[in-house]
């Protein structure tokens, strides 16, 4: 079926060098495109907020952290029931675009927020539904647009041009105050407008469903409600959610990763910034390749590879060895668990969900890593109070191991059918 | 959906980007900041931080001097450029941008010479100078660690400019929490108030979602809690109270009241200012407190009150931050 709904946009003849760079959809493209120009956006917004909030608006820490209490399960609930009326109307680009119109309608809301905490707050809020809402039928449409075997490489490709977004973006921050001087509003309307480009693209160049399938008669019945509870009633679908939650209580998080190493390290604290780039650097760069390898060796083998590199992430944090080569070797390895394991899981997950639950079915895997991750980073900040931050990091590794055992139980049997690269 | 060509859909985004982009141009062509003016220069009314009756603060970005008897009178503005400055028997604290994107600590001799300047993360918040001038601290905020996570964190310092030794981290200090051990990756501090003897300070400590009072002893590296819901701590010059901003209702989100903690019977006494305050208040005499509050659009003036609850706040120095009696 999968076949047969997808069409191969590959122009001229499909020698092996050439189909490399062809498979990857214009659909994958446009949504690579409009996920760039977003997180451009997006990062110039997120690289200033916190000079805008402390300098512009005189607010003091505490009013900063009542602004970060976002209630996560709210807003994990929205995106399902987004994923579900995506399905429901089949709209996935519409209810993606909603999403990226919410965020861009954000960075106005920052202009008019003035000083009030509650304000600036609801703001943020506002931003973050408008992520939460449109991941899911994005990678969704990913997968509809994409050849079930070269699944790997249109989610590596995505999340690269993703991550190039997130690169340029504090640099178009810090071009604008050049350029202005202290004027944030100017970064925040210079982010909106970007923004709105984004949804411009999306409007003109995301297709619905790729060329070849039909639209939809009006005797397809609709997906109900009912049936999207059955989702996981379905063996393999029930499997990936659960692997997805077990792997996401793996991961400890950025912060505590950075933190230990800022520590261990004795790494001056202004260089603390320079660790995200990094690891986004790493990610970046092997986005793509560890994509295509996913789709020659198969997907499992690459996620499992991705754990293995957060583990051993965890053991070089906690173990004896310190200095810059362990420094840069780290922050390689943390980018490679992402590159292997973001968008690979989604490539993983995708062909087991049926087509006409893809975007519930995604919104769940994300949704389930997403509290997982919540648990596991309470816990480990438990495990820190009890056990101090060595120890507390080698359990941690512990966890990934046992982690990957669950997720491997789970997920090998069912998961060796899943279609390989075709053979040339 | 429609069936436009690929060159019209090009053409579409092209002419988006050029007008969004002219919007975003023409936007910030209108919000560009005039550049500064620069302070008259001091000339023969030099600002000092010789103690006399004067107070310090800033005016414009820039630091600045005015009578203690009339501190809404004629002003002497120098140009040292600060966002937060604190003083102390001819000892100063600056807080300053060292190029746009970090700030530093200068510790200033009496006629506002650099002696010491360090470089700290993160954006300047508070600084406080001991009583005899030869402690010195200061908080920044420090961003949020990662894009996926905006939470926000502080880094309190210490610098001990008679043997110039250096705490860069108050983290580093073993915590006592209700008498016992604590440990958390959490801990913050913010707002250091230093006690008469050098060594002994308070500080503002938050974990796990609660704020408390803390006293810590800088050559034991370690603090102990004294009482929560106390934040941005203010020794008075006898020793005896702590001025401090306590969250209305125990929760920051609904602002602060300016109040008094006498440390003998730890009771609280709110002043009469009803008006959030979010300022780690300044000891005028043993009985006035000056702290900055901020209009609307952020233009800040300084006010004070009595200390004892009585009398109604009142408007101190018009359009400046930051206040220091120069003690």
């Amino acid at each position: 079926m999968y076949l047969s709904t997808v069409s191969r946009p590959v122009t001229g003849p499909p020698g092996p060098r050439r189909r490399r760079f062809a498979m990857v959809s214009g659909n994958v493209v446009a949504l690579g495109t409009v996920s760039l120009i977003t997180d451009v956006s997006a990062e110039m917004v997120a690289a200033v907020l916190p000079l805008y909030l402390v300098l512009g608006l005189q607010l003091s820490p505490v009013a900063f952290g009542v602004l970060d209490g976002v209630h996560t399960g709210a807003t994990a609930l929205l995106r399902v029931v987004g994923g579900f009326v995506a399905d429901r109307f089949r709209r996935r680009k519409l209810v993606a675009g909603a999403g990226y119109a919410l965020s861009t309608v954000a960075k106005l809301g920052l202009l008019l927020a003035g000083r009030s905490v509650p304000a600036i707050g609801a703001v943020i809020a506002v931003d973050r539904l408008g992520k939460g809402i449109r991941s899911a039928p994005r990678d969704a449409l990913i997968t509809l647009s994409t050849p079930p075997e070269a699944l790997g490489r249109a989610f590596g490709v995505h999340r690269a041009m993703d991550s190039v977004g997130a690169f340029l973006g504090p640099l178009a921050a810090f071009a604008v105050l050049l350029a202005v001087g202290q004027s944030y509003d100017a970064v925040f309307v210079t982010s909106f407008c970007v923004a709105a480009l984004a949804v411009v693209v999306l409007v003109l160049f995301v297709r619905e469903r790729p060329d070849g399938e039909p639209a939809d008669g009006p005797d397809e019945p609709r997906v109900s409600v009912r049936e999207a509870f059955g989702l996981l009633r379905g063996r393999p679908a029930r499997r990936i959610v659960l692997a997805a939650a077990l792997l996401g209580l793996g991961t400890i998080g950025d912060g505590f990763v950075y933190l230990l190493l800022q520590r261990r390290e004795d790494l001056g604290l202004r260089w603390f910034p320079l660790l995200a780039v990094g690891t986004s650097l790493a990610y970046l760069l092997l986005a793509a390749p560890l994509g295509v390898l996913a789709d020659r060796i198969g997907r499992l083998p690459v996620v499992v590879g991705g754990y293995l590199a957060l583990g051993a992430t965890y053991l070089l944090l906690s173990g004896p060895v310190h200095g810059w080569p362990v420094l840069a070797l780290t922050l390689a390895l943390y980018g490679t668990f992402y590159a292997c394991t973001d968008g690979v899981l989604i490539a993983l997950a995708g062909p087991v969900l049926p087509a006409r639950l893809r975007t519930t079915g995604i919104a769940l895997v994300q949704t389930g890593q997403a509290l997982a991750y919540l648990v596991s980073s309470v816990l480990f900040g438990l495990a820190w109070q009890a056990w101090g931050p060595q120890n507390a990091t080698r359990a941690a590794a512990l966890a990934v191991a046992v982690v990957l055992v669950g997720t491997l139980l789970l997920l090998a049997p069912p998961f060796r059918s899943v279609p390989r690269r075709v053979s040339r | 959906m429609t069936a436009m060509s690929t060159r019209a859909k090009i053409a579409v985004v092209t002419a988006s980007a050029v007008l969004l982009g002219a919007v975003a141009a023409g936007y910030a062509a209108t919000a560009a900041e005039p550049t500064r003016t620069p302070p008259p220069a001091a000339g023969d009314r030099a600002v000092t931080l010789t103690p006399g009756p004067r107070l310090l603060a800033i005016t414009d970005r820039y630091v600045s001097a005015v009578a203690a008897t009339d501190p809404s009178g004629p002003r002497t503005v120098s140009g040292l450029e600060c966002l937060r400055v604190y003083a102390a028997a001819g000892t100063g604290v600056c807080l300053r941008p060292e190029n746009a994107w970090s700030y530093q600590v200068v510790v200033l001799d009496s006629a506002l010479r650099p002696t010491r300047t360090l470089s700290v993360p993160g954006l300047p918040n508070r600084a406080r100078v001991s009583a005899s001038g030869r402690m010195v601290s200061w908080t920044t905020f420090v961003g949020g660690d990662s894009y996926t996570a905006s939470g926000f964190s502080t880094r309190t310092g210490i610098l001990d400019t008679v043997t110039g030794a250096t705490v860069t981290s108050l983290e580093e200090f073993a915590v006592t929490r209700d008498g016992r051990r604590h440990r958390s990756p959490d801990v913050n501090y913010w707002g250091v108030t230093f006690t008469a003897d050098d060594n002994r300070f308070y500080a503002t400590m938050s974990t796990q979602g609660r704020r408390y009072l803390v006293r810590g002893d800088l050559a034991a590296r370690t603090v102990e809690t004294v009482r929560e819901n106390v934040e941005c701590p203010s020794l008075s010059p006898d020793g005896t109270r702590m001025a401090f901003k306590e969250a209305v209702d125990a929760t920051p989100a609904k602002g602060w009241r300016l109040s008094v903690l006498d440390l003998a019977t730890m009771r609280v006494t709110a002043t009469a200012e009803t008006t959030s305050v979010d300022d780690q208040a300044a000891w005028l005499d043993d009985a006035t407190l000056a702290y900055t509050l901020r209009a609307d659009d952020g233009r800040p003036d300084v006010w004070s009150v009595p200390a004892d609850g009585s009398g109604a706040p009142k408007l101190l120095i018009p359009g400046a931050e930051s206040p220091s009696p120069l003690t």
